[in-house]
């Protein structure tokens, strides 16, 4: 029996759906508008972490591609290259500055902290998330996991996010810029088969370029791929194993945290009160 | 599944609003889904009775209504809806990445009693 109505309707009907309006007068069906974002709760805790790490002059990179890619293997070498020539450069210019460019990572992976392992090896600080089976980063995941890097400390964040072209892309985690990676063995069209990610992106790496030829990867034609779905996406091309390309990436890098750092400048006061309304 | 979690936060979203209406019964919600969502309509609809399944919402009906592409071009102060997944502008051929409607993952209404 039907415990909202009393009635007896019983067997393989889906519970409910056999009431229709005039079934009880208790239960007059109406409608009712509602219009909400699915996703506004996560846009808006995006916007904060997007406020609090500006506040703390951070530039942050949200890393996306499809398992495989080379997202790990492009962090390991931007913190070992740039780090070491930054500092080179700051003791040019101070000799007593002895701080290296200071990069923290925060980790995606569904099961292992392989990841996080492998970055900590070259001295990075890096914090793993276990999404335990869920296929993208989100905002709050972030910022829980941000917390146990000391920030302060901190120039650079990069968020590797979850193997996955398809719903990282819904996602904002309140990043400074969104680089999605394709590998020269994952073929042209990749591009037009997720639209949705590649036009999201303000980056787009081309990696594994050392082994393009390999692969017999059409460069032509995956570039007028990119630019056609994602016109104002800047472009590299690099090879995360050999080195080459990274420069240019590097010097890209350079001058949007040089932006950043600016940020730091005028906002100490900004910075330590979102330290305290998020604690 | 990405479907099983929005589906999920729907259902959320659905049922906080259907309890404030002193409803115990959630009959059908009407969705919008832009066609550059990400997400998959099929997929929503398999993910639905997944997630329905005890709640109060378990047998209801899933109506999505799929928002086309509409871009805005900047120089021609234009807004068009691109017939491929290049965003040319038909006045000046210039591609734009201005995506105005077609990113939509909404809960429009719900019917309840
Ligand atoms: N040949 C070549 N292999 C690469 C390159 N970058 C990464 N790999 C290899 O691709 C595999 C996946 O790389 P990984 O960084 O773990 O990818 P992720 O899943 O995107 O983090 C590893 O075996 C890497 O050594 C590259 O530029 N060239
Ligand atoms: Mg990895
Ligand atoms: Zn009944
Ligand atoms: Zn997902
Ligand atoms: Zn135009």
């Amino acid at each position: 029996m039907c415990g909202n109505c009393g009635c007896s309707e019983l067997g393989d009907l889906p519970i409910h759906t056999h009431h229709q309006p005039e079934h009880s007068k208790n239960e007059k069906i109406r409608s009712l508008t509602i219009t909400q974002s699915i996703l506004s709760k996560n846009d808006r805790l995006a916007e904060r972490n997007r406020n609090y790490f500006l506040a703390k002059g951070l530039l942050v990179l949200n890393i996306l591609s499809s398992p495989g890619s080379g997202k790990t293997a492009l962090i390991e070498r931007t913190i070992t290259e740039r780090t070491t020539e930054m500092a080179e450069d700051a003791s040019a210019i101070a000799s007593s500055l002895q701080d290296r460019l200071k990069v923290g990572v925060v980790v995606g992976d569904l099961e292992t902290d392989n990841d996080a392992k492998r970055l900590r090896s070259t001295g990075a600080s890096a914090i793993q998330i276990t999404t335990g089976g869920v296929c993208h980063l989100e905002a709050e995941m972030v910022l829980q996991a941000s917390q146990n890097l000391n920030l302060d400390l901190i120039d650079l964040l990069i968020i590797e996010n979850v193997g996955n072209l398809v719903c990282p892309a819904a996602y904002d985690l309140g990043e400074s810029l969104r680089v999605v990676l394709l590998s020269v063995t994952e073929g042209e069209d990749k591009p037009l088969k997720y639209p949705t990610m590649f036009k999201s992106a303000d980056v787009i790496i081309v990696n594994k370029i050392d082994i393009a030829e390999a692969v017999e990867f059409d460069r032509e034609q995956a570039l007028t791929n990119i630019q056609k779905i994602a016109p104002e996406a800047t472009i590299f091309e690099v090879s995360a194993r050999t080195g080459v390309g990274m420069e240019a990436w590097y010097d890209y890098l350079e001058e949007k945290m040089h932006k950043g750092f600016s940020h730091k400048g005028f906002s100490t006061e900004d910075a330590s009160r979102s330290q305290t309304d998020i604690a | 599944m990405h479907e099983v979690s929005i589906m999920s936060q729907t259902l959320e979203i659905a049922t906080e609003n259907a309890q404030q209406q002193g409803a115990n019964q959630i009959h059908r919600l009407k969705m919008r889904i832009g066609e550059m969502s990400g997400v998959v309509p099929e997929a929503l609809n398999f993910a639905f009775d997944v997630v329905t399944e005890g709640t109060i919402a378990q047998g209801a009906k899933l109506e999505m209504e799929i928002v086309p592409v509409v871009c805005y071009c900047p120089h021609c102060q234009i807004e068009f809806q691109p017939p491929d997944l290049f965003y040319e502008c038909p006045q000046c051929d210039r591609l734009s990445n201005k995506i105005i409607a077609g990113r939509e993952i909404e809960l429009t209404s719900l019917e309840i009693s």
